[in-house]
């Protein structure tokens, strides 16, 4: 059995999902899985980590770790990780693990494998392969050297286990010395936007040129309200400022890898099709049958959005009512 | 202020990757600078039209291709180039080690940019590594910085629409995100000027890499699967409509 460490991620009082996808990998490997929550006030979040998989939650509470900043969270995990020996170090590809990993590969002098879409702990080794060109092809990764092994894995690429709330994780108050931090948290401004952010959001439905305005948007934000979803966009309707740039969807937009994708007037350039053909399920609603995104399309709809995004909103809700 | 920018040349967002041996077929291929770069450029470049007397030097690791992409940067107004000679394929820390032990070659460092990701890779790790190497912070995900004389405050976009306000003291890693601002064209005038302006070659001894700066290692590449054709979905409208989410209800059952 390997020591798998799992920095477990939280924002506003709630653990992530990507955090409980990364203890069912480890847990369902066999391996020994230990979770560790930085912050201030977290160590009511630890026992949800043991439902998850979680043998042990290490807590470090501290004022410095109020705020999450790169600086003093690889600190903290450098310092956890060596006093535990831990094999494999594993967080979310997340706006928050895509920063402070590398920092904590550079110390342990180790290689970290991000952004993976496909991860096997089997023999408590690292088998990863992840999107290359923005997904347009994929590779595997292979450590040289030695050491702990280290991965980021993209949101929704393993899937959330059944919590099992029987079972108890040991936690246990760990400490760690941040000395003095350069870098200073000043503020967090949260979103007004009230929908998960694409990368996160089980499902995202998407807008193209075809919106023709931004205010057309509201129909898309509409049916993805009845759907919990995030709103998505491809880069030419941002370029065109219907969308800020957060919501790209596409190589020099975000990659995201959704259980349902709902591209609506978005023709399938290979720029956009790059950051989502990994979706599990993918809906194309475009008037052009000759439109590249029907390729990748698992249902698609010839037809005019702006008759049928509103139908099929109806049709979520009516579904919900059941 | 002694202003550096590190950055990568990636094939063009269009480019339709085939694969060649244990790699991509770069036959053929258009490069260009990464584009979340030109960002990084563009911001250094604004950081010196506010601060007389500063210099903008423009750094990249990689073949000799990449002398190009380094005259792009010139062109939109960097004072200098490096380029780190180094083969094809090196990982994000042989890259990194390679770009910090560039600029620790330097007399005196005020600030380094990045663009938050390469678009080729997409790894997000090289400008975290080499703030690491240089110890100093880095703040990634840029969307606005403010600079003072010996510090830095930085507006980092975070997931939903939420940010972050961080302040870092100079010198100082930042990676900037698309939006930072509005990355300048190059003028004919300063595209010939760029062809004059100097180019410093390092070699990889000279930046001090070594073989087990090598830490990943990527292989066995593949396209994506072809997606079998996907069923479409006929009728008029409300039929359309009604047929679709039912098949998303009972047969992906994803809703």
């Amino acid at each position: 059995m390997a020591k798998v460490l799992i920095v477990a991620e939280h924002r506003d009082g709630k653990l992530k999902k990507v955090s409980f996808e990364l203890l069912g990998l480890a847990a369902q490997a066999g391996q020994e899985v230990h979770a560790l929550l930085l912050g201030e006030g977290v160590a009511g979040l630890a026992s949800e980590l043991g439902h998850y998989g979680a043998g042990k939650v290490h807590v470090v509470e501290s004022a410095a770790l109020k705020f999450y900043s790169a600086e003093a969270y690889s600190k903290a995990v450098v310092q956890i990780a060596k006093n535990l020996g831990a094999e494999v170090i594993l967080a979310g590809h997340t706006p928050t693990g895509r920063e402070f990993m590398p920092l904590v590969a550079a110390r342990l002098g180790v290689g970290l494998a991000s952004d993976c879409t496909q991860i096997s702990l089997a023999g408590g080794k690292i088998q990863a392969r992840r999107p290359v060109y923005s997904g347009k092809a994929t590779a595997e990764v292979e450590f040289l050297g030695g050491g702990a092994q280290l991965a980021t894995v993209r949101a929704n690429a393993i899937g959330i286990p059944k919590p099992d709330t029987s079972k108890k994780a040991e936690v246990v108050t760990a400490s760690a010395d941040l000395g003095a931090l350069k870098t200073k948290v000043l503020e967090m401004v949260k979103g007004a936007m009230g929908r998960p952010d694409v990368t996160e959001a089980s499902i995202v439905v998407s807008g193209g040129r075809a919106m023709k305005s931004a205010e057309n948007f509201k129909i898309i934000e509409e049916m993805a309200d009845s759907l919990g979803a995030a709103v998505g966009a491809s880069r030419a309707a941002v370029d065109a400022g219907y969308r800020p740039h957060r919501d790209q969807v596409g190589q020099t937009g975000k990659t995201v890898s959704p259980a349902l994708y709902i591209a609506c007037g978005i023709s399938g350039a290979i720029q956009h099709l790059a950051g989502m053909r990994t979706s599990k399920t993918i809906v194309a609603i475009n008037t052009d049958p000759q439109a590249p995104i029907f390729q990748v399309a698992d249902y698609g709809v010839v037809g005019d959005l702006f008759t049928l995004v509103p139908l099929l909103t109806q049709e979520f809700k009516k579904l919900k009512e059941h | 202020m002694n202003i550096f920018v590190c950055i990568k040349q990636v094939p063009d967002t269009e480019t339709k990757i085939k694969l060649a041996g244990d790699g991509i077929d770069t036959a053929g291929v258009k490069w260009i600078m990464s584009p979340y770069d030109e960002f990084a450029v563009e911001e250094a470049l604004r950081l010196k039209e506010k601060n007389a007397g500063s210099t903008v030097t423009v750094l990249s690791a990689g073949p000799a291709r990449v002398v190009e992409t380094l005259r792009t940067a010139l062109a939109m107004g960097a004072d200098n180039g490096v380029h780190i000679e180094l083969p094809e394929n090196t990982d994000n820390n042989y890259a990194a080690k390679a770009l910090a032990g560039a600029l620790k070659k330097e007399a005196k460092i005020d600030i380094v940019f990045f663009g938050k990701e390469a678009i080729d890779d997409g790894a997000a790790q090289t400008a975290q590594l080499v703030s690491a190497y240089l110890d100093i912070p880095c703040v990634t995900v840029v969307l606005q910085a403010e600079y003072s004389t010996d510090k830095v405050k930085c507006k980092r976009e975070v997931e939903g629409g939420a940010y972050e306000m961080v302040e870092s003291p100079l010198p100082a890693v930042i990676a900037a995100q698309k939006g930072m601002n509005e990355p300048r064209y190059a003028s004919l005038p300063n595209i010939m000027k760029a062809k004059k302006k100097e180019v410093k070659v390092l070699k990889e001894a000279d930046v001090g890499t070594s073989a087990s700066d090598h830490k990943i290692k990527f292989k066995n590449f593949q396209l994506p699967p072809p997606k079998q054709a996907g069923k479409k979905v006929d009728g008029d409208a409300a039929a359309q409509a009604h047929q679709l989410v039912q098949l998303l209800h009972t047969e992906a059952k994803v809703i």
